[in-house]
């Protein structure tokens, strides 16, 4: 009943030390390969837009260049960290590591396998929810305390951009809950044993999908980044570290709403078909081949399509997804009520 | 013992950062601190069991309407006297609404608390989580009041959108109909051009 205690038995098990080391664990076994995912992610983007565009990309450094995001890390590293005389130090600094640390924290619910999760919270996708709802403050502080005209409309692009696609997301995850009838990941996980939600709701999935990629600024709808009139956007101001940490989060983020995609729609940790040698592949394993999957189409709409305008980008946020998404959550409860096949919660 | 104490630790956080909000020269600032004092109201609302509250709480006034406050206050170029002078013009409107607010928090508390037996009555403690409770509550003993809040702020999003909405003249727009409709014959025109011979 008591949630800190719910969550500090799931978390941190008992006041005991051993436990309290464990949990240190496992908090390096998410951290550690998800910052090596985000490094290879970095390498994967221009592989295959290379190969999208018949061109190479990196691929001198190391056996196919797969030292290369090492070398850009380092190159980071020993760069100057430059911070502008009129910007404010304390939030200019305090932007990077806000984004950096949520598209970190996030992950703390998100259930890798059966009975394989950090925290399994009642309320796990509100928390998501409440999380990604916040990456948006890393991006207008940085925009702000730039003191830079570009730095700052790119910041307001963004933070428009990120609340209007918010509600559609909002109403979609509710369409979800609804077919689900829980609000832990794992329970929704488990509803789509027999069918993923991806194709009762496939308007649905493909509505998400598309909010995803302008909630995290990513190709077509990457304006706060237009560098052919903004520069580079709120991080114009940026070096060094403090821009790797931005970097790292934008690309970890991609990371988080792919898992959180396939938490919703493609049945998480399921097998594709629930049959012998499938079956018999660890949960985890699924997971990990259908983020990959959710993160190529990132990639191949980056590759594929132009960037939007931005009075069309809203118009597709405020006046096609809003009502969209509003019908179809009045349709689905419709349909779940009339055919009383409404989830009963535990 | 040791939640309480956490629990008055953070209560004091957000008494902290709300005089933060009112004290702070810099209006960014305000905002910056009214973030605060909102997450650390979530977490009380965590040490009280309310998961579901704490993360609302986060997704809307954190996620959407400190948003648009920082969104508006950024844009505005106030200078910090300007904003003092303010400040003391609409001290008297301030203080009355503080004290009708604080009045009604008294009333409740004091006088009236039949209202709030009857929500901790109606807390089915049996039930798995807070979610669910607050939906047995919220659509049943109080589904008029529910209601009447969705229609005040029906009216209050109309009363926004009237405020706002203004038609100008002489704008440029897109028509996204025409853009849609354009065919290639209407924009593109074909030419062979003979060779050492075009523009």
């Amino acid at each position: 009943m008591n949630f800190i205690n719910d969550f500090g038995i799931s978390v941190f098990g008992h006041s005991d030390f051993s436990y309290f080391i464990i949990i240190i664990l496992k908090l390096l076994a998410i951290v550690l390969p998800l910052l090596i995912s985000v490094a290879y992610l970095t390498l994967a983007e221009r592989r295959v837009i290379g190969l999208m565009q018949l061109r190479k990309g990196p691929n001198v450094v190391g056996p196919f260049g797969l030292f290369q995001p090492f070398a850009d890390a380092l190159k980071l590293m020993s760069k100057e960290t430059i911070i502008p005389r009129e910007a404010n130090k304390f939030l200019f600094l305090l932007a990077p590591m806000i984004t950096f640390i949520l598209a970190l924290i996030a992950w703390a619910v998100i259930p890798f396998d059966e009975n394989n999760v950090l925290a399994d919270i009642n309320v796990g996708i509100l928390y998501l929810f409440a999380v990604s709802s916040l990456a948006v403050y890393g991006i207008i502080i940085a925009g702000w305390a730039s003191n830079s005209k570009y730095a700052f409309l790119g910041a307001l692009r963004s933070a428009a951009q990120m609340v209007s696609y918010e509600v559609s997301i909002g109403l979609i995850i509710i369409t979800v809950l609804l077919c689900a009838g829980s609000l832990n990941l794992t329970d929704i996980v488990n509803a789509q044993k027999n069918v993923w939600f991806a194709i009762p709701l496939l308007p649905m999935f493909v509505m998400f999908f598309i909010s995803v990629l302008a909630e995290t600024n990513r190709a077509p709808f990457d304006l706060p980044e237009g560098e052919s009139e903004l520069v580079a956007g709120y991080f114009v101001e940026y070096s060094s570290m403090s821009f790797a940490l931005f970097f790292l989060g934008e690309y970890a983020n991609m990371i988080l709403m792919s898992a959180l995609t396939v938490t919703l729609f493609l049945g998480g940790w399921l097998p594709i078909i629930d049959v012998y040698p499938l079956n018999e592949v660890p949960g985890v394993i699924w997971f990990i081949i259908k983020i990959i999957f959710i993160l190529f189409i990132f990639l191949w709409v980056r590759a594929s399509t132009p960037r939007y305008r931005y009075d069309q980008l809203m118009r597709l946020g405020w006046k096609i997804f809003l009502p969209f998404s509003l019908i179809w959550v009045v349709l689905t409860a419709g349909f779940l009520v009339f055919f009383d096949i409404l989830p009963k919660s535990i | 013992m040791y939640y309480s104490i956490l629990f008055y630790i953070f209560s004091f956080f957000v008494i902290l950062s709300s005089i933060g909000v009112i004290t702070s020269k810099n209006p960014v600032y305000c905002v910056l601190y009214l973030i605060l004092a909102f997450i650390n109201s979530a977490i009380l609302f965590l040490f009280l069991n309310a998961e579901f509250l704490a993360m609302l709480l986060i997704v809307v006034y954190v996620g959407a309407v400190a948003v648009l406050f920082l969104f508006v206050v950024m844009m505005l170029n106030i200078t910090i006297e300007e904003k003092k002078s303010k400040f003391l013009k609409f001290k008297p409107l301030s203080v009355i609404l503080g004290s009708i607010i604080l009045v009604e928090f008294l009333y409740f508390l004091i006088i009236d608390n039949s209202t709030l037996e009857k929500l901790s009555n109606t807390q089915n403690l049996e039930q798995k989580n807070n979610t669910i409770s607050l939906g047995n509550i919220l659509y049943t003993d109080f589904a008029l009041l529910f209601q009447m809040c969705g229609v005040i702020l029906l009216v209050a999003m109309i009363g926004a959108i009237v405020l706002t909405l203004r038609k100008r003249q002489g704008i440029k727009k897109q028509i996204i109909k025409n853009q849609v409709d354009t065919k290639k014959e209407d924009v593109i025109e074909v030419v062979s051009v003979k060779n050492n011979e075009g523009a």
